[in-house]
């Protein structure tokens, strides 16, 4: 019984039956297959995360954002700048409470270099409906390349609780044909 | 009983590890302590300054 | 703390330990420990109902026809749901557990009984010291507190009391396997249900030292005193804490699986050593998994990533899908020597499914493995977190572990630690006998639901899915408000097994008839006390757990490669 100690003295020694030992060597491998499905998929898969990442601070990357909107910019929504950064080229998104500064059009099918970083607390960068994920750091600049594959409005949601105002916290990305 | 029939038989040394709750107790903080926490500090440290 | 001299492994020579013999199991208990045991559960299951509490509010605020509570009261409950369930409950009635697994598994004396109430009482006192922060309203920063949102100071220093008086009550753990071995108290090697239990009380020391690592330079931040923590690592060590205690959670929970299979139906292990080494790799691995929270952050190397997320190579894993077929493989094979033979599932379909120790049991068994279990590798791969992480999928698959696993598991102990320690008969047992069921559809209802809406990109800890007050508008897809009232409707169903499961528990303590010292209770079905005798059961057939297992691994392959195909849909990214 499980709550008395092994009535066998040598325990270790009493064999194993068959059926455990299948299972323990099927679990093995599937645990052998789903640890290199990992590495199989930073070599051949689409979605990687680069993890390029830089230590900044709020005032040096507010400057780098600020100087893409001055070149980039190319209307407003409600008064937040929308930028159109040339295909190929950087990107500087910022959180803060509560907002995704600046809002972003990209062109499908072209790549970009985003960078990530907070002015203040942590934020969950959240774009739906595609459903990509990050976490946003204050203090650290990461650094990833997206390739937009569809065009539409999509939205940034927060989705690390960032404070009271966590819910209104509502960026877009604009992806167009051309 | 079997308890007997094995009284002078030397206990497995896998068995013997098993038994010993403190040497797994070494075991247990120093794998996580060394693979996650400080791998993952140094890498953290080691974060390039931006350009 | 830990060094008075109470503590020391010495026999107690000025006063004689007190013990009584329990009619039921023969067990011997000793009086101190059984009172400690008693303190601690029932601290338990007064947090699980406020906590719990918290919960339904939480969810029905989070049930768009419903939206309960304003958004500052629902972070700030959400906050308290946190730490209440996942801090005080769980470990509260892990401390009972560890007690029971040594002293009285073992038969001994608790090593230090004084130094054991100095740990409940810090316990308590900076568990009630964090809920008061967190109820004044200065704390809503989730129970994760990341830096460098701030609480107010007594927050962390309730949270570094708890963590101490934890690692005390630790020290008595593994003190009284010290006095056990050295009194001999036990021949041999010391009962699978105890080894369990000393494999949760190595990640908890770990856990709890993490804790207190990370959150005491975090609390001299809050007073002021030194700079914040920086928020990576913090995170990284927080961590430590915040996913290793539900390692603990784990171990501890397949003990009690064990423990109830063996008192319930006579079951003994199928093989000590393959029981064993899974715990083993449990001690090793398990703790690694902390990572699974870091899949998505900047400055870790998806080297670092990849090892830890993977509990290096899934070794952990393997563990657990050992455990998932010993479990339900004794249970067969218990049946089968008791007679229910017939078929392949005539061991289960005869299983005491009226016994709610054992219907709780088995549910959890199947739900922690099957919705728990399988979104939790699922969300710790690497590239696939990237369409989970901190979507509601996260407390979906978290709901389906702690609470449809370990909460229904330790709430399936309870109704024998009541007979057994407390010496009370069930007062009501019609309403324990539902309890496992309804409390298994809520939680494993709140766990689909969540996981779904989460696959729908809905964001967790969040008050309002429609952005009614943003500057933009956006609204998530209907199927996701659908899903999100379907979660609320399940935690109806949850919390009303949480308030039958308290009110039953609590009027049994209080009023429920005495069981004399030397009166036996029937705990098993009459024909296992035979088996119980048995010396072994040689060569198990059990071809009914097999095909479960089958079952299982072909939902978990399916499931796995599903989602890598909707990885493959989003935009590209490297
Ligand atoms: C009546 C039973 C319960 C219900 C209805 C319930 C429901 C919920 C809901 C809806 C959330 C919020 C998700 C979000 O907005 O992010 C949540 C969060 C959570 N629940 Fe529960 N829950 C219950 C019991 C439990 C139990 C027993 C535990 C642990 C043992 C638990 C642990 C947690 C944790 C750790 C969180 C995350 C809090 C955070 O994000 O900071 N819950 N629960
Ligand atoms: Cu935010
Ligand atoms: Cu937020």
């Amino acid at each position: 019984m499980a709550i008395a100690p092994p009535a066998d003295r040598m325990w270790w020694r009493t064999p194993v039956a068959r059926p455990e030992i299948i299972w323990i060597v099927v679990s093995f491998l599937w645990g052998l297959v789903m640890f290199f499905t990992m590495i199989y998929w930073h070599a051949y898969g689409k979605q990687n995360l680069s993890n390029e990442t830089y230590r900044t601070t709020p005032m040096k990357y507010s400057a780098k954002v600020d100087e893409m909107v001055g070149k980039f910019q190319v209307r407003d929504d409600n008064g937040i700048p929308v930028v159109r950064p040339p295909a190929g080229g950087d990107v500087y998104m910022l959180a803060r409470t509560w907002m995704w500064y600046p809002h972003i059009e990209l062109v499908k099918g072209q790549s970009y270099k985003f960078h990530f970083s907070s002015l203040d607390l942590q934020h969950g960068f959240s774009l739906q409906p595609v459903n990509v994920n990050l976490q946003v750091h204050p203090g650290y600049e990461h650094v990833l390349t997206f390739t937009p594959d569809e065009s539409g409005e999509y939205s940034v949601v927060c989705n690390e609780f960032c404070g009271l105002g966590h819910h209104l916290m509502l960026g877009k990305i604009y992806v167009v044909e051309k | 009983m079997s308890n007997q029939e094995h009284t002078n038989e030397r206990v497995p040394v896998m068995q013997r590890v098993l038994d010993n709750p403190f040497l797994l107790l070494f075991l247990g903080v120093t794998m996580p302590t060394v693979l996650y926490i400080i791998w993952g500090i140094i890498e953290i440290a080691q974060i390039p300054v931006a350009p | 703390m830990v060094a008075t001299p109470e503590s020391l492994p010495l026999p107690a020579a000025h006063e004689e330990p007190r013990f009584r013999t329990c009619a039921s199991t023969g067990l011997k208990i000793h009086l101190a420990a059984q009172t400690l045991i008693k303190a601690n559960a029932v601290t338990a299951v007064v947090f699980l109902a406020i906590g719990g509490l918290f919960g339904l509010l939480v969810a029905l605020t989070r049930w768009p026809a419903v939206h309960l509570l304003p958004a500052d009261w629902f972070y700030l409950v959400l906050t308290a749901h946190g730490l209440d369930v996942l801090l005080l409950w769980i470990i509260f009635f892990e401390i009972a557990i560890l007690y029971f697994a040594s002293a009285v598994l073992l038969g001994s004396r608790i090593a230090a009984p004084r130094v054991a109430w100095a740990a409940y009482a810090l316990m308590l006192i900076g568990g009630l010291i964090t809920n008061v922060a967190v109820l004044q309203g200065g704390s809503t920063v989730m129970f994760t507190s990341y830096t460098p949102m701030m609480a107010a100071p007594n927050f962390y220093l309730g949270l570094i009391i708890f963590a101490v008086g934890a690692l005390v009550a630790l020290g008595v753990f593994f003190g009284t396997l010290v006095v056990a071995r050295d009194e001999r108290t036990y021949e041999g090697s010391v009962p699978l249900v105890t080894f369990g239990a000393i494999t949760a009380a190595i990640i908890a020391v770990f856990t709890l030292a993490s804790g207190a690592i990370i959150l005491i330079p975090t609390y001299l931040w809050s007073l002021g005193l030194i700079s914040m923590p920086d928020p990576l690592t913090y995170k990284l060590i927080w961590w430590g804490m915040g996913h290793s205690s539900q390692q603990i959670n784990v171990s501890a929970h397949v003990s009690i699986w064990y423990l109830i299979a063996a008192v319930v139906l006579g079951a003994k292990p199928l093989s000590e050593k393959v029981s064993r080494m899974a715990f083993f790799l449990y001690i090793l691995f398990l703790q690694l998994a902390s990572a699974h929270h870091l899949m998505v952050e900047p400055g870790l190397s998806s080297e670092w990533k990849v090892f830890n997320t993977s509990y290096a190579m899934y070794l952990a894993v393997l563990g657990s899908m050992i455990h998932g077929m010993t479990v339900p493989g004794a249970i067969e094979a218990a049946q089968r020597a008791n007679g229910y033979d017939k078929g392949l599932f005539g061991w289960l379909r005869h299983a005491p499914w009226g016994n709610p120790a054992f219907a709780g049991m088995f549910l959890s068994l199947i739900m922690f493995g099957f919705i728990g279990g399988i979104s939790g590798v699922v969300l710790g791969t690497e590239q696939i977190n990237l369409i989970m992480h901190n979507t509601i999928y996260v407390p979906g698959h978290f709901h389906g572990t702690v609470v449809a696993g370990t909460t229904l598991a330790f709430m399936a102990g309870t109704w024998l630690l009541l007979p057994l320690i407390f010496q009370r008969e069930i007062i009501w047992p019609r309403i324990a006998r539902w309890q496992p069921y309804i409390f298994a559809i809520g939680a494993g209802g709140i766990s689909l639901f969540m996981m779904g809406a989460g696959t729908l990109g809905v964001a967790r800890r969040h008050w309002d899915i429609t952005f009614a007050d943003a500057s933009m508008s956006f609204s998530y897809p209907p199927a996701a408000f659908l899903m999100m009232g379907l979660n609320g409707i399940c935690a109806l169903f949850a919390a009303t097994g949480g308030i039958m499961y308290i009110l039953t528990v609590v009027a049994t303590v209080l009023w429920g008839k005495r069981i004399a010292d030397g009166q036996a209770v029937q705990l098993a079905s009459p024909k296992a006390r035979v088996v119980t005798e048995y010396g072994s059961i040689e060569h198990p057939k059990i071809p009914g757990t097999i095909i479960l297992t089958v079952i299982f691994f072909v939902a978990f392959v399916l499931y796995y490669y599903v989602n890598w195909k909707y990885l493959a849909e989003v935009w590209p990214m490297r």
